[in-house]
């Protein structure tokens, strides 16, 4: 049997950590391509539900990540992503769910090698775990 | 299920057009937009297009304000209810409140099979066991604390509640680990698989687990069980709201309260109200605690009015108006408490006393209490 890719929706803000995908790409760093990227004007706007539709779609972990606090384009942006976050690790916790499951970062633009070392940490850690147990809700793709 | 079947099975066709239902509607009354005569209208027309894509549709709170009043006996509810389930096969849905977060866990809750964490917040103080013939049911109760923590509301607070009643009463409730969510949005929004999968779940284990009697601090747990799960599942265990279970007690053990001085009044959710018609058990166990004074608000009993949305759908302005209406009338009876029995009408009369976004301050503020923390507070200890 093929060994189990876990899938991971990555939600990246537009102004870092997109920017960091980027920059790893033209670098040419190699990261695993198990990562499928959402890109978000604002790491803030990163409301629960966006995570939990993903776990709904099939996702296996869930990254979000965003500028540093002290270089949000919209300066308070990662405050309100850290404030949604805790209620939703939270919920997700009640759910049963492993906590490695879920991921929040702070990556800068000029981070592409930080970027793909998190990818690959969760890659790793995903595979030890194995998939998400949500059943898939009919009609949603990953 | 067809719309001329849903007219049938709900006596639609008997309605007279006497507009009782848009004057006794909570929502009529603030929305101009919203009307259960215009809806029933539209089915008797058979325009099943416009109806199950009217976005009105899911403004709805099944509160059986306008089923009571109707001369014709038609059940509203039920044929809103069947709709909506038209209306979500159609992918139809209303607006979830807070982005439809309490609606996609309760959909991942179904269709998964992990252990829940349910039960860390609980502590060692209150005794359980697994081997009781009642049982004490949390529901959604754990996943309100962190959504609902910037209110903030402690629904916990009510089960930890629930729990100290049932152990000074010397009854050392079984709480199932493995529980789902009752159903209750799922059912009344239309997701019929949903509801399935979680009262299958819920009945299969409470069958294993063997309890005779189930108690439920939440009025809509209790309507679901008791209404609706012998519908599709059988449940062989007596259902009972705890405030009816006190009312019992009282009457057979004759329980002694302490002493709380405190003037209250009591809203009737209506779940336990018009669905269940409990008036009296809630009023009676206020009564029985020395101290309190129970001083009644202007509409009452059958004439409740509801605390203003259901299911954490369509929650808007005119949601907030109904609130607002209804804590100034709680708070123009002088009480410095509004008692209510339902974790979701705490809920949302807190919400509607907290100003987001606006300059101006809450417009009214009273004391929201649940009855089991005010009658655990009368047990002391």
């Amino acid at each position: 049997m093929a060994e189990f890719e876990p899938q991971i929706i990555a939600f990246c803000c537009n102004w870092c950590t997109y920017a960091a995908a980027d920059l790893a790409g033209t670098s040419r760093v190699h990261y695993p391509p198990n990562v499928k990227i959402v890109r978000v004007m604002c790491s803030g706007m990163v409301n629960p539900i966006y995570v939990l539709k993903a776990f709904e779609s099939g996702a296996d972990g869930v990254l979000v990540a965003g500028c540093n606090l002290v270089d949000c384009y919209y300066l308070d942006g990662p405050v309100k992503c850290d404030a949604m976050f805790a209620i939703l690790k939270k919920l997700v916790h009640i759910l049963g769910l492993e906590d490695e499951r879920l991921r929040r970062e702070m990556i800068s633009a000029s981070e592409g090698v930080v970027f793909a070392r998190v990818v690959e940490e969760m890659v790793e850690g995903l595979k030890k775990l194995g998939p998400a147990p949500f059943k898939v809700k009919k009609g949603a793709v990953v | 299920m067809n719309l001329y079947e849903i007219i049938q099975d709900t006596k639609t066709h008997y309605c007279l057009e006497c507009g009782k239902c848009s004057s006794i509607c909570p929502i009529s009354r603030y929305d101009p937009q919203y009307s259960p005569r215009v809806m029933i209208e539209d089915a008797l027309f058979g325009f099943e297009e416009e109806l199950i894509h009217n976005h009105k549709l899911f403004s709805c709170l099944t509160c059986y304000a306008c089923q009571l009043k109707c001369p014709s006996d038609v059940d509203y509810p039920l044929f809103i209810r069947k709709t909506r389930e038209l209306a979500a096969a159609a992918g139809e849905h209303g607006d979830y409140a807070h982005s439809g977060t309490l609606q996609s866990l309760v959909g991942l809750m179904a269709r998964s099979s992990i252990k829940q964490r349910r039960f860390e917040w609980f502590s060692n103080s209150y005794r359980t066991s697994e081997s009781s013939d009642v049982m004490l049911f949390i529901g959604c109760s754990p996943y309100f604390e962190p959504v609902f923590e910037d209110i903030p509301v402690r629904t916990l607070d009510i089960a930890e509640a629930s729990l100290k009643i049932l152990n000074s009463l010397g009854i050392e409730p079984l709480v199932h680990p493995d529980e789902k969510c009752c159903g209750h949005d799922a059912l009344w929004l239309g997701d019929m698989e949903t509801f399935r999968i979680l009262a299958e779940h819920n009945a299969a284990i409470i069958k294993e687990s063997g309890v005779k009697k189930l108690i439920f601090f939440c009025p809509e747990g209790y309507r679901t069980f008791k209404l609706d799960y012998p519908n599709y599942v059988k449940l062989d265990c007596e259902v009972m709201h705890i405030s009816e279970f006190l009312a019992q007690r009282l009457e057979t053990e004759g329980l002694r309260f302490n002493e709380v001085k405190k003037k209250v009044t009591y809203q009737d959710p209506c779940r336990l109200g018009r669905h269940l018609g409990i008036y009296d058990a809630p009023r009676k166990v206020l009564a029985s605690i020395p101290g309190i004074e129970l001083v009644e608000m202007e509409h009452i009993r059958e004439d409740s009015i509801c605390c203003g949305t259901s299911c954490f759908t369509n929650c808007d302005s005119y949601s907030k108006q109904i609130r607002v209406g209804r804590l100034v009338e709680a708070k123009a009876t002088g009480a410095e408490t509004l008692i209510t029995s339902c974790p979701k009408c705490q809920t949302h009369f807190k919400c509607a006393m907290v100003a987001r976004g606006e300059e101006k301050g809450p417009e009214v503020e009273i004391e929201v209490m649940d009855l089991a923390n005010l009658v655990a507070n009368a047990i002391g200890g």
